[in-house]
């Protein structure tokens, strides 16, 4: 790995000001220490920024969970809030990479990242998450460009994700039998004025499946599902898995959900 | 202290792996020392043009870089293939230079091209970026099928067929199939494995420049060889000023044989700076450059009688080499495959032919079971195929067919000293709870899961040694091992043995043997292995020979202690040596209470000399000392064998298979230590279960390897097994006197066609492995299945 | 470089390192450590598992930098006045290890799994074990050491 300068800042502010040049945010590094460590990514400047205390923590209240961007997959997993109030966001984290990787992993982190097979996202998708920087309020639906892309500038930091508390809601996953990442993963939710499904793993970002969505809005059962039709137009296709096949795996996935909603 | 053997002891050399206290090569530093990393090819065929590391030379750090030309210039031999094929037509197998650096021309990517030595890591992979290759590209072969049809990669090897082997008389099999009621066909493909060893392959070159004393630590299953090859092949340093030394070693599984460039490089480079230079492979650079294993493409045809008999069977089968043949490559898919595709079944007749190819992809070797799971998975593919389609119970066709009497000459190569398969398949039937199968079958269904029952019953040849037979078939050496049992004047033992344990547990089981055999305690008694300064020659660990061959160069080493032992004891104890028992650890006058223990009699052999009224204790004509050495060449191969019994449940939905029930009976002989037997069946299926279900190296057009990471290529973990039910039958190996068979590779050669004939049974279609959750669903949905297609 | 303060295997360490030290290398080149293996490059063997204040994580993705001020355990720190921890001892009387390459991380990380889940079943100990490859075993001995080892911590 290429040396740099690792700086904790202890505010927000400060961190986005040491942000200049080629610098990232550090939250649990479960990616971009790889990707440093295979020199697949360099960066002159590493930010971290776990020890700004705003940054952690779980608050619920009867519309909304908010989650601190520092925040880790494993203090979701355990939080009785989140269990109680969206059970499916706390089953979703604990399934993400490994009880270590879930030790030091972030929500922040994760989304900030948006790779294509991350689980988070399709949970922000479906429960129609605000992501709250440092700088504004940014939906979801307009976060997730693309690969490895979000609407983030630079400099710009995530201060937490808030996700609405929908009537019910689950996620199902199939994992790549390698890396145990999503080769598909589908989060459906059912709110008060629509159902939302959130793909992940399948394409070159999380995306939402019309499709679904609109079969679901008329009878949210997972029989529904089997009258939806799922491109694999747009699907990737790589040494996993054929498009065709993560377009079939896609309503198998949520077939699945919507049984356990 | 006696009836050791059998017992199932603790390992001794666990406490140290458990505190953190096992000593690897990488865990190896030393003072000076430097770094080393590799240039290698982003491409998987191309001339190289030039090389230009003058930028690299100035890079901070940098110490020197070695380049194809440095090696050429230094006369550092390439590396080779240890063990000759000769093809149909009489000739011999083509071979193409493996220089350890290339020079004119790279043919796999990850193929090795110039080494930057640097203070730092970090220094050597910077400066590393810097050298500037240039290449004229190529149109890479990647594919074994396509091969032969492809355009030449080496000079001089005509349609990249290193050899055309042929076992077996194609006439007499010929006219059997003439005669046959009816023939059953298959057409398989065995993947291209990546033994993923967990510890990376990692080297130490150590040149010390006033005595002139090369070290090289290596993470290696075979130190000696390793030395007699780089000495005698790649002239790196003269054997007597060389030391290898294998210290703990995390995994071989036919991976850590060779002897590779980077262990070559290393030591050369050490002596050209006059400093120690570490190499420690990075996880990708293992996917790139260990050996690869298996990579078959097969047709087979088995004949049969109307009743059910076998009649004869043939197999074709084209075996891809890769770049370069590595020092096993071309024995391992025929004499370690081809005598092995016949099973344990009684075939009047059989011809095997194998065509080794050559492509621009990483170098295929052993890999645990090399050859024998490959031959394994073509006969019981086609055997259960057979059964199928004839109608008849699997287990019975199976009974039917099996050898019965031993010893037993099969007509392609072996002569299998004894076996009981019907013992060992209905024990697996009753322990499987065979009979209940269907029922099992009725209840996943109402689960929506398809399950599927697989048979597997394996043999295999192990021991790999008898210098007689491998020899005339082509090894460079005879594979005998030796030990040597050193006591020491206070009692303890030293015992010294060629073979190298990287997790097979020597430590125990060996001094199990020592301790049994010679009645001291076995906490006095320490396995020495790994290093070449220490013990005397031997040929290392692979091919489940440990026991079978350097275990009884052991007890042949005891039986010399003994014999001297006595000569000793009957002089003390005035007597006759032939009047001295021996037993428990102590040496006895015959009718009488005269004894001296053997820490005794090892104090009196180091006391000789008479001076005064000192009398040596040791009769005229015996040397002091008590040190006996022995090298064991057996007579055969040793044979086990056995059934493994496998149940997957397959998701119709998602194609996705799930291994729920899994029964192995082995015949290994005897038993040392079940605990360690255990453990080496347990693993050795989760290797071939990987084999069947998860694994594959995949190489894309261009000869990228895509499955380079623990990201892409599928490592089985804990949650992908159920526990495993095991037992044994036991009918002793006549071929050594402890009666021991291997069990090392067992599970590996069996557990692939097991777990393919399951999920075949549960589809109902053929799938080819690694069965995938789309492959399955593909081949459901071309079945008719309705869910697989909804 | 920074002087980075931390605890390691209860012992208070302070020491000058680069920014781009990983906590693996930090362990095995300058504190002799060598129990914490690497076995990837990728963050997924599971070799290299150490204790961080608590909650095991991987030694190979984690910065030193980012440890100041932690408590670190690593497999050398485990056993008490010379007697094995119990997690050890299990391992060793179900043959969970051979090699002996993954077994520090793998010992670190079913610790943790029983701080946090004191009976697991044997699908939860599996489950668990994810982000932990061993390539000998084949599992069974370390399932049921971890097993064993529930029952009796």
């Amino acid at each position: 790995m290429k040396n740099f300068n690792f700086k904790s800042a202890s505010n927000t502010k400060e961190a986005s000001k040491l942000a200049s040049g080629r610098a990232t945010f550090l939250a649990g590094g479960m990616s971009i220490l790889p990707a440093m460590k295979l020199r697949l990514a360099a960066y002159t400047h590493l930010i971290n920024i776990k020890k700004i205390k705003s940054l952690s923590g779980i608050k619920v209240s009867s519309k909304s969970i908010r989650i601190g961007a520092a925040t880790t997959h494993a203090a979701v997993a355990a939080s009785k809030e989140v269990g109680k109030s969206i059970p499916s966001l706390a089953i979703l984290a604990d399934g993400i990479g490994d009880p270590q990787v879930r030790n030091r992993g972030t929500i922040g982190g994760s989304i900030a990242n948006n790779d294509p097979a991350a689980d988070y996202p399709s949970a922000c998708l479906a429960l129609k998450a605000t992501i709250h920087t440092n700088k504004r309020k940014i939906a979801a639906d307009k976060f997730f460009k693309g690969m490895f892309e979000t609407d983030l500038k630079k400099g710009e930091l995530i201060e937490s994700v808030e996700f609405e508390v929908p009537e019910k809601s689950a996620y199902a996953k199939f994992p790549n039998p390698a890396s145990r990442y999503a080769l598909v993963g589908v989060f459906v939710a059912k709110q008060k004025d629509g159902v939302r499904v959130a793909v992940t793993g399948a394409a070159s970002s999380v995306f939402r499946s019309k499709e679904l969505e609109s079969v679901l809005l008329n009878n949210f059962s997972p029989s529904a599902v089997d009258k939806a039709t799922v491109s694999d137009k747009g699907l990737n296709s790589d040494i996993h898995a054929s498009a065709e096949y993560r377009a079939h795996i896609i309503k198998s996935m949520a077939r699945k959900a919507v049984s356990s909603c | 202290m006696a009836n050791l053997i059998g017992a199932k002891l603790e390992r001794k050399e666990d406490k140290k792996f458990l505190t953190g206290k096992g000593r690897y090569t990488a865990d190896i530093n030393l003072p000076n020392q430097t770094y080393a990393y590799f240039v290698r090819s982003p491409h998987a065929r191309a001339k190289i043009t030039k090389v230009d590391h003058s930028k690299a030379m100035k890079a901070p750090g940098v110490i020197d870089i070695f380049t194809g030309d440095c090696v050429v210039k230094d006369k550092i031999g390439g590396l080779i293939c240890g063990w000759k094929i000769v093809s149909q037509d009489g000739k011999d197998m083509k071979c193409p230079p493996h220089p350890v650096l290339a020079k004119d021309s790279v043919n796999f990517v990850g193929d090795h091209i110039a080494v930057v030595i640097a203070e730092t890591l970090e220094q050597a992979k910077n400066a590393a970026e810097l050298v500037n290759v240039n290449y004229k590209l190529q149109k890479a072969v990647i594919k074994t099928s396509e091969a032969t049809g492809s355009e030449n990669i080496h000079e001089g090897i005509d349609n990249n067929l290193s050899f055309d082997f042929l076992l077996g008389d194609k006439g007499k099999t010929d006219e059997a199939f003439s005669k046959a009621d009816k023939i059953v066909k298959i057409d398989l493909v065995n993947n291209r494995l990546i033994p993923n060893a967990m510890e990376p392959r990692a080297a130490i070159g150590d040149y010390n420049t006033s005595s002139d004393e090369l070290t090289l630590y290596t993470a290696s299953q075979n130190p000696h060889l390793d030395r007699l090859i780089m000495s005698a092949f790649n002239a790196v340093h003269p054997e007597h000023k060389f030391r290898i030394v294998s210290p703990d070693v995390g995994g071989g599984f036919g991976s850590k044989i060779n002897v590779y460039a980077e262990d070559v490089v290393v030591a050369y480079a050490s002596k050209k700076i006059g400093r120690p230079v570490k190499w420690v492979a990075e996880r990708s650079e293992s996917f790139m450059s260990d050996n690869h294993g298996r990579d078959h493409i097969t047709h087979a045809e088995l004949a049969l009688s109307n009743d059910g008999k076998i009649t004869g069977l043939k197999v074709d089968t084209i075996a891809n080499l890769g770049a370069y043949s590595l020092v096993l490559a071309a024995v391992t898919p025929t004499y370690l495959y081809a005598p092995l595709v016949l099973g344990i079944y009684d075939i009047p007749v059989a011809c095997c032919t194998v065509k080794g190819v050559y492509t621009n992809t990483a170098p295929t070797d052993a890999y645990r079971g090399a050859g024998r799971p490959e031959a394994t998975y073509v006969i019981e593919r086609i055997v259960t195929k057979a059964a199928k389609e004839i109608g008849m119970d699997q287990a019975e066709f199976r009974k039917k067919n099996f050898i019965k009497k031993f010893p037993h000459q099969q007509c392609l190569v072996h002569n299998i000293d004894s076996g009981d398969y019907n013992a060992h398949l209905d024990k697996a039937i009753e322990l499987a709870d065979y009979k209940n199968f269907e029922n099992r079958r009725s209840q996943s269904a109402k689960k929506g899961k398809l399950r599927g029952i697989g048979f597997s019953s394996y043999f295999e040849a192990c021991g790999v040694a008898p210098s007689a037979v491998v020899m005339s078939i082509g090894s460079g050496v005879g594979l005998w091992e030796s030990a040597e049992i050193r006591f020491n004047a206070t009692g303890n033992i030293s015992v010294f043995t060629g073979a190298h344990a990287h997790g097979q547990g020597h430590d125990t089981t060996f001094a199990q043997i020592v301790s049994d055999k010679l009645g001291v305690a076995i906490e006095n008694i320490d396995i020495v292995h790994g290093d070449t300064d220490k013990g005397p020659f031997g040929m290392g660990t692979y091919g489940s020979r440990s026991l079978a061959v350097g275990g009884t160069a052991i007890v042949k080493a005891c039986d010399k202690i003994i014999a001297k032992g006595k000569k000793v004891a009957a002089k003390m104890l005035e007597g006759k040596p032939e009047d001295i028992d021996f037993k428990a650890g102590e040496f006895i006058l015959k009718n009488s209470n005269k004894k001296k223990t053997i820490g005794e009699i090892a104090f009196a052999c180091y006391l000789p000399g008479s001076f005064g009224d000192i009398k040596s204790p040791l009769p005229e004509g015996v040397e002091p000392g008590l040190v006996e050495t022995s090298f064991f060449d057996p007579s055969n191969f040793s044979f086990p064998s056995g059934t493994h019994i496998c149940e997957v449940e397959v998701d119709e939905e998602t194609g996705e298979t799930k291994l729920v029930k899994y029964t192995v009976v082995d015949d290994f002989g005897t038993i040392i230590n079940p605990l360690i037997v255990e453990g080496q069946v347990y693993g050795g299926i989760a290797q071939g279960v990987g084999q069947a279900l998860y694994e594959n190296a995949n190489y894309d057009e261009s000869g990228q390897l895509t499955s380079a990471s623990y990201m892409d290529y599928t490592m089985p973990r804990a949650d992908n097994f159920p526990q495993i039910k095991l037992d044994y039958t036991c009918t002793p190996a006549t071929s050594n006197p402890l009666g021991v068979k291997g069990c090392g590779e067992a599970g590996t050669i069996a557990a692939p066609a097991a777990v393919m004939n399951a999920v075949i049974d549960a589809v109902g279609t053929d799938v080819s492995m690694p069965a995938t959750a789309e492959k399955v669903w593909k081949a459901l949905k071309k079945n008719g299945s309705k869910k697989a297609a909804a | 470089m920074a002087v980075i303060e931390l605890s390691v295997n209860g012992k208070k360490i302070s020491k000058e390192v680069s920014d781009n030290t990983l906590l693996s290398d930090f362990l095995r080149d300058k504190l002799s450590l060598t129990g914490t293996h690497v076995g990837c490059d990728t963050s997924q063997c599971g070799a290299c598992v150490v204790h961080m204040d608590g909650n095991s994580i991987k030694s190979c993705t984690t910065l030193v930098a980012d440890c100041n001020g932690s408590e670190i355990t690593t497999i050398e720190g485990i056993a008490k006045n010379g007697k094995m921890h119990s997690m050890q001892e299990a391992f060793k009387k179900h043959h969970g290890l051979q090699c002996g390459f993954c077994t520090p991380g793998m010992v670190m990380s079913a610790i943790d799994l029983l701080q946090k889940n004191k009976n697991p079943s044997e699908q939860e100990i599996r489950d668990w074990l994810e982000g932990n490859i061993c390539r000998c075993t084949g599992y069974q001995g370390i399932v049921a050491a971890v097993k064993d080892a529930a029952s009796k911590m």
